[in-house]
């Protein structure tokens, strides 16, 4: 059986995950992999619920990852955890940014924003990593740096060493917005 | 650069494989999921590339370049193909000089469109050869096999790929660009004038082109046969290989078909009687499985498989394996993220004072549909690019009595809006038309229009000036108005509304996304706030309730002021300025 690694990373659009994704499908090709990685253009976009998927390995063929099959969900926001924490593997990782963006339909009442995600996904017996991106882009001097730093937080649980990741970041970044992104991705990688 | 592998996702990959080509010239209308094809091309100096004001347009310009004897691409959203229809029909019968392609983007599963047609039906109706590639390579492979087979059959080919083709990114190894000269232009009335009597002769050299492409076909590299599963036979094309191999892998054979109109007769006539039964995989509409059941052939196909929305391993393992269907169970309370109205967005403040006018709201294709969407809830009508014109003419001829507002972007009016207002002041319609002019081709990300005074490569250019336009078209009655200005909004939309004739109301505002425009000082509420809630009815997404109290997020507000207009307290103010 060909062996595959399977991420998304989910959120709301305009958060930057499409970056991070395009980070990961990086360092696969660096690595020599077989990878591809499916993204969402348009209208949701527009601050709707967007989801990117990456998978790489010894062959893939489709693009998308099904319903129990994530190794790693990597959320840049609590809700979007919670509705896509059903493609989890059992035994998988679901990295989450401990922020809340609510959606259109809670801000004007017609629904409820979902109460103790983090508690919930753990009873249900999923690995939670809990991440205060914000804070820490902040306390890093560049709030733009969320992205970076929740990428490293999933990039410390692939199989690819710290050279391989630093150099797919240089790739996907402006050159003069390296050492920021660089010092952000060292701020993750390094997390406890 | 040469020979090294980049990742890139479909689109990029066929822009490649165009500027590999030889290609000279490439012209577009913007659309998800077609848009970055363009986008790629245009940053290679060797492309004269172009965005028209609309997809008829585009290829138009395309037939000139290439009976000019460019190699040339035109690329479209699915749905585009139905605005190019007309020039693509007489293309096929006066066949190309330089080699000539049309991408089609088609969306299954309607991620951001309004249908989920399956535009392979267009080229077999439109009698062009038809590739399907199933990966970014194929994309750019087929790009440039498309090319040669073009010149080699006199023939225009459809490259036809999916949202998930055009959107997914896969290594792709680069080639250099091969130098095809420009043909000779001749003058030749009896094959680029389709007048009947030229048009009945090419109607039967046309059948005679398809007829020895159908016999290439079966030995097309792209059509051919894989594996040496026994446990299924299985003839697939597109995404639909796929999500085939992801399912079956080692337990199947493959007839994959990358030339699919016409198809591989013979290919697919040995396979079936090699393996017996055999399962037809293809997303969307039945089209391989018609024409092969047309033939004489028994095959399996959406008797088992859906038609609609898209294909997946997983309904693949359901349908064929019998495995059971995943559970939602997490997510079951997550509410629904639908798309918004971006924070600052100029649109918002223009429907909230047109619902303060209007009895109907006709509204069209970009961003601004998201008002539609409540709490705005503006916009009771959304066809097709341009229809909110012509749709607010017919209703407004039915009831009289009704003040009717028709909404469309600037980009929009351009591509195919403009014919509908000429429609309103010829036939003396009495509807208002509000142009949300905010300076550029929005959900699409951002591409230059007629009236943005930039190219596709962000050179100056002339501009269309868009109140001129209007007022050539003999309307007289028009307002422009700041759109985050609602005093002055609504008394030019009363003004309009009660005028009885054709009238116009430019809301001008450039788009919060273009660049220096994010991040204006923000507002926040103080402790004047009645909870009255008005400033709610915007549907901002940086106003929320929060613990019995409205917020403004600070981090989310771009500060367009229009729910300080709202406000009857004078609760809202410049961050920093609460108790002013």
């Amino acid at each position: 059986m060909a062996k595959v690694t399977n991420v998304l990373i989910v959120g709301v659009g305009g958060q930057g995950t499409l970056m991070a994704s395009k980070v990961i499908g990086q360092a696969a090709m660096i690595e020599g992999l077989a990878v591809k990685q499916s993204e969402v253009h348009g209208m949701a976009q527009r601050g709707g619920s967007v989801v990117t998927h990456v998978k790489f390995g010894d062959m893939v063929n489709s693009p998308l990852v099904e319903k129990g099959e994530a190794d790693i969900i990597l959320a840049f926001e609590k809700l979007e955890a919670l509705r896509w924490a059903d493609y989890l593997k059992p035994g998988g990782t679901l990295v989450i940014n401990d922020q809340e963006i609510p959606p259109m339909p809670v801000i004007i009442g017609a629904a409820v924003y979902p109460q103790q995600i983090f508690e919930r996904l753990s009873e249900a017996g999923i690995k939670v990593i809990r991440v205060n991106a914000t804070d820490l882009a902040r306390a890093a001097g560049e709030i733009r740096t969320v992205n970076v730093i929740l990428l490293a937080v999933a990039a410390k649980l692939l199989e690819f060493g710290r050279a391989t990741w630093e150099e797919a970041v240089a790739e996907a970044v402006p050159s003069k917005a390296l050492a920021v992104n660089l010092q952000a991705f060292a701020i993750g990688w390094d997390l406890k | 650069m040469i020979g090294i592998k980049k990742l890139l996702s479909g689109n990029e990959a066929i822009a490649r494989g165009a500027y590999e080509a030889g290609v000279r010239a490439a012209c577009a209308y913007p659309g998800t999921p077609s848009t970055e094809i363009l986008e790629n091309i245009a940053s290679y100096p060797e492309i004269y590339s172009e965005w028209a004001p609309n997809e008829k347009v585009a290829v138009e310009v395309a037939l000139g370049t290439c009976f000019a004897g460019a190699r040339t691409l035109a690329a479209m959203k699915h749905v585009g193909v139905n605005v190019a229809a007309d020039p693509l029909f007489s293309l096929a019968y006066t066949g190309v000089n330089g080699g000539f392609i049309l991408v089609s983007a088609d969306d299954p599963g309607m991620h951001s469109s309004q249908n989920e047609q399956d535009n392979r039906y267009y080229a077999k109706f439109m009698k062009m050869g038809l590739l399907e590639p199933t990966d970014s390579q194929e994309a750019k492979d087929f790009t440039v096999a498309g090319f040669e087979l073009s010149e080699r059959f006199d023939l225009p080919f459809m490259l036809r790929i999916t949202t998930r083709i055009s959107h997914s990114k896969g290594p792709v190894t680069l080639a250099e660009r091969c130098e095809v000269p420009l043909k000779q232009y001749q003058k030749n009335v009896g094959k680029y004038v389709v007048m009947p009597a030229n048009a009945r002769k090419l109607r039967v050299s046309l059948e005679e082109r398809l007829s020895r492409l159908a016999e290439f076909a079966d030995t097309f590299p792209g059509n051919r046969v894989e594996g040496d599963g026994k446990e299924f036979a299985v003839i697939t094309s597109g995404m639909g290989y796929q999500y085939a191999r992801e399912t079956l892998g080692n337990r199947a054979t493959y007839l994959r078909l990358g030339l699919t109109f016409p198809l591989p007769q013979k290919l697919i006539r040995d396979f079936v009687d090699r393996h017996g039964k055999v399962y037809i995989i293809e997303e969307g509409e039945p089209f391989l499985e018609e024409q092969i059941k047309a033939l004489g052939i028994p095959v399996i196909g959406k008797e088992l498989l859906p038609r609609i929305g898209e294909l997946s391993a997983a309904i693949l393992r359901q349908k064929l394996l019998g495995e059971a269907v995943a559970q939602v169970t997490l997510a079951a309370d997550a509410p629904l993220r639908p798309p918004v109205l971006c924070p600052g967005c100029p649109h918002r403040g223009v429907y909230y004072t047109i619902n303060k006018v209007a009895d109907v709201v006709t509204t069209d294709i970009g961003c601004y549909t998201l008002g539609a969407l409540p709490p705005l809830g503006a916009g009771e009508t959304c066809i097709c690019m341009g229809a909110s014109v012509g749709v607010a003419m017919g209703m407004a001829k039915m009831m009289p009595d009704k003040k009717i507002i028709a909404t469309i972007g600037d980009s929009t009016f351009l591509h195919s809006g403009i014919t509908g207002l000429m429609d309103v002041v010829y036939n003396r319609g009495i509807i208002t038309l509000v142009i949300l002019d905010n300076s550029i081709t929005g959900m699409t990300g951002h591409q230059q229009n007629p009236a943005t005074g930039f190219t596709i490569k962000n050179e100056p250019t002339n501009k269309v000036d868009i109140a001129e336009m209007v007022r050539a078209c003999g309307v007289k009655k028009l307002w422009t108005v700041d759109a985050y200005d609602l005093a002055g909004l609504e008394s030019a939309l009363r003004a309009a509304t009660t005028c009885g004739e054709a009238a116009v109301v430019i809301a001008k505002q450039p788009c919060v996304l273009l660049p220096g425009r994010v991040g204006g000082d923000s507002y926040q509420i103080s402790d004047d706030c009645k909870f009255c809630k008005m400033c709610m009815k915007l549907g901002c997404p940086a106003i929320e309730q929060k613990e019995g109290r409205v917020i403004i997020s600070a981090a989310l507000c771009n500060g367009c002021g229009v729910c300080l207009q709202v406000c009857k307290f004078g609760a809202i103010k410049k961050a920093g300025d609460t108790h002013g």
